[in-house]
């Protein structure tokens, strides 16, 4: 996979952040490549892959939320709007690249390997859902805001001192970047020149608070000039320019010239959790319409169409395959022997002390 | 044997296990050329490098989070808080993220992670440097906490956090970095946590203390033998969490009586805790009720009246011959 254009497209991608100052874009909502000379060499079968895994993580979320609302799932926070930001961006990693994720970032980390029935056990609070397999490099998602920040920092510079080209890749909300630990994140990783990379999915709303209350920033991207990190806003309804933008940071990352801030400008669909929130609370439906034109799966469809890559045929095929793998993820959380208390007091240390011991003992006796 | 003062005792535990394994990283905030605000890394950097003894931005939070990002990429940090008293600020990382890395990820992935902290009044610092909030720690299930009371478990003890696979918060006495001098021997050994000490043996009543306490419980006890010839047993925890009710009992089961003394506000805490694991495991054995000798229930004055505010060898006397008369 060759990507990268070395020096010239840093440079490119730099001019157009500093001298024209614009969202970073390459097709237009009708799929028009609109900057030529950003468009990524990927090869046909990478196009399609990109497109495939959009359409499987749509019908996935479509999926869960109905699985959520039969109470199936546990805590579920839909994607649906942002598939271009999250498939794109973790595209441009290689698998020893490691994701800290924040709990909407579950698409990320299953295409990074974890397997969807851990996904389904995680939402039901089984620790199982957590046990990452050994060759796959995420973290558990994390629900403090902003925690995932820091520690994005410090896995970074744990790769660094190792001599390690690996990138430490985290996700946050526009929300989140109004938290101390964001801050303190991004300016420790360049204080440290660590091979990290942020990624901001601003999706307008921390729950119900839109982004103009979070603060009066031009953008979230200038957060970063602050931390002295480049910081780039990229259209995050625009795979192609998440996938792009992204594959420059990360491998600028890697090559240990330093930590990059990435803004996506995308939407959710739906709401906050499926714990209850209604997002007509706090915005209108015209808006959500208007978002909609924009959607990523159109655009990226029209694009492949034009070249003869995608039919709808191929994505009858995707929605049929992801149906599938959905039952059998399901299927197999389901046939996932409940976890016990006594298992859960025996994750809390390596060598259990007496009193843990004690209270396993007692709920033992309480389980025969 | 060495004579050391406490702080030599803790950079000595520092400088070994920084030799011992190359996984073992300092940092914090002026730990580095300054050798910490106390001289806890006192040469440490100059020996080992900037990749392994470092200063961090100032920023508690980050230092914590940074902690927690290294620990799962195979390092093992000792990382600094310059003062508990700055706890709050990185609460997040310890609590929610550390102590609970093991249950998030099922055993998966663990905080190899020692938090060293100075705390404990009776030096005049300024308001939020000298606060008990060790209490806070207890209640937080993945931590183990750790306060030595001399020179010889502080070295044993953090040899034995650096070493220990889940996060330990170890807590370091300021009036004791100084104050005396005890035997350390050279080269590395450990002190087990979550093993108490009798430092004194009693027959009359036993006194639990921890951390500079010990030195207040030892000072009543010597009082009371000479006013009225009662034989007092200390116990210094060393560990409060997991706290070894074990060695409690036992000196319970021969003295029937005991106090609990600790520096921290009275409400909730240690000694509360102490208090119920012996009502749970030794209330047959006890022929008076377990008092606590303890600050108020206030927020800590510094300076001015901190010194009546403590608790003090007086207040402890008065404590064991309460329970000597019950």
């Amino acid at each position: 996979m060759i990507i990268l254009r070395g020096e010239s497209m840093s440079k490119q991608l730099h001019e157009i952040r500093a001298v024209k100052g614009e969202t970073i874009q390459i097709l237009d909502p009708d799929g028009n490549v609109v900057s030529k000379e950003l468009e990524p060499n990927l090869s046909d079968d990478e196009l399609r892959e990109l497109m495939r895994r959009m359409v499987f993580t749509r019908v996935w979320d479509q999926r869960a939320i109905s699985l959520s609302r039969q109470g199936r799932l546990g805590f579920y926070a839909p994607v649906s709007g942002q598939e271009a930001s999250m498939i794109g961006s973790q595209f441009a990693l290689k698998k020893e690249d490691f994701i800290l994720p924040s709990y909407r970032d579950i698409p990320q980390i299953v295409w990074h390997g974890l397997p969807l029935y851990q996904a389904f056990l995680y939402s039901r609070g089984h620790q199982h859902g957590g046990q990452i397999p050994e060759d796959v490099n995420v973290l558990m998602p994390q629900i403090i805001i902003g925690a995932q920040i820091i520690q994005t920092a410090g896995v970074a510079l744990g790769f660094k001192k190792k001599g390690e080209k690996r990138v430490a890749v985290t996700y946050i909300g526009d929300g989140g970047t109004s938290q101390g630990d964001f801050y303190e994140g991004i300016n420790f990783a360049g204080a440290y020149q660590v091979p990290a990379v942020f990624v901001v999915q601003n999706n307008r709303y921390a729950i119900s608070v839109p982004v103009e209350l979070q603060t009066r920033a031009e953008t979230l991207a200038h957060k970063a000039v602050a931390a002295g990190i480049p910081g780039y806003q990229v259209d995050g309804m625009d795979v192609l320019a998440v996938y792009t933008v992204m594959k420059e940071v990360v491998e600028r990352a890697r090559a240990g010239q330093g930590p990059a801030l990435l803004e996506c400008l995308t939407y959710r669909y739906g709401p906050h959790t499926m714990s209850g929130d209604d997002p007509t609370r706090y915005r209108t439906n015209e808006e959500l319409s208007e978002w909609e034109k924009n959607d990523p799966l159109i655009r990226f469809r029209k694009y492949l169409e034009a070249k003869g890559l995608w039919s709808e045929e191929d994505e009858n095929k995707v929605i049929e395959e992801t149906k599938e793998k959905v039952n059998e993820a399901i299927k197999q959380a389901d046939q996932t022997e409940k976890m016990t208390v006594p298992q859960l007091i025996d994750s809390m240390f390596e060598t259990l002390p007496a009193h843990l011991e004690e209270q396993k003992a007692e709920f033992e006796k309480a389980g025969e | 044997m060495a004579q050391m003062t406490m702080i030599q005792a803790i950079n000595d535990a520092l400088r070994i296990e920084l030799e011992r394994d190359e996984r073992v990283l300092v940092f914090g905030e002026d730990v580095g050329k300054n050798g910490g605000v106390f001289r806890a890394t006192e040469g440490l950097q100059a020996q080992f490098g900037e990749e392994r003894v470092f200063d961090t931005p100032l920023a508690e939070s980050g230092i914590g989070g940074l902690a927690v990002g290294l620990g799962l990429t195979g390092f093992r940090p000792v990382m600094e808080i310059q003062f508990f008293g700055f706890l709050f600020e990185t609460m997040d990382s310890i609590a929610s993220q550390m102590a609970r890395m093991r249950y998030r990820s099922g055993g998966r992935y663990h905080s190899p992670i020692t938090v060293r902290a100075p705390f404990g009044g009776g030096v005049k610092t300024p308001e939020l440097h000298a606060d008990s909030f060790e209490g806070l720690m207890l209640q937080t299930p993945g931590l183990k906490v750790v306060i030595p009371s001399n020179p010889y478990d502080a070295k044993g003890l953090l040899i034995s956090a650096i070493r220990d696979n889940d996060p330990v918060i170890f807590l370091e006495h300021m009036k004791l970095y100084r104050s005396f001098r005890g035997e350390v021997p050279e080269g590395e050994y450990t002190v087990p946590i979550g093993k108490a000490n009798v430092v004194q043996e009693g027959k009359d009543v036993t006194v639990i203390a921890y951390g500079a306490m010990v030195h207040t419980a030892l000072k009543a006890a010597e009082q009371v033998k000479k006013e009225r010839q009662a034989e007092v047993e200390v116990i210094d925890l060393r560990t409060i969490s997991p706290i070894d009710i074990d060695t409690i009992v036992k000196s319970i089961q021969k003295t029937n009586r005991a106090i609990v003394v600790q520096e921290a506000q009275k409400q909730a805490g240690a000694a509360a805790e102490i208090i119920a694991q012996i009502n749970e495991k030794a209330i047959l054995h006890l022929e008076a009720p377990v008092l606590r000798v303890t600050a108020p229930d206030t927020v800590y004055p510094f300076a001015m009246i901190e010194d009546e505010w403590l608790p003090d060898a007086k207040r402890v006397v008065q404590a064991i011959n309460e329970v000597l008369d019950f």
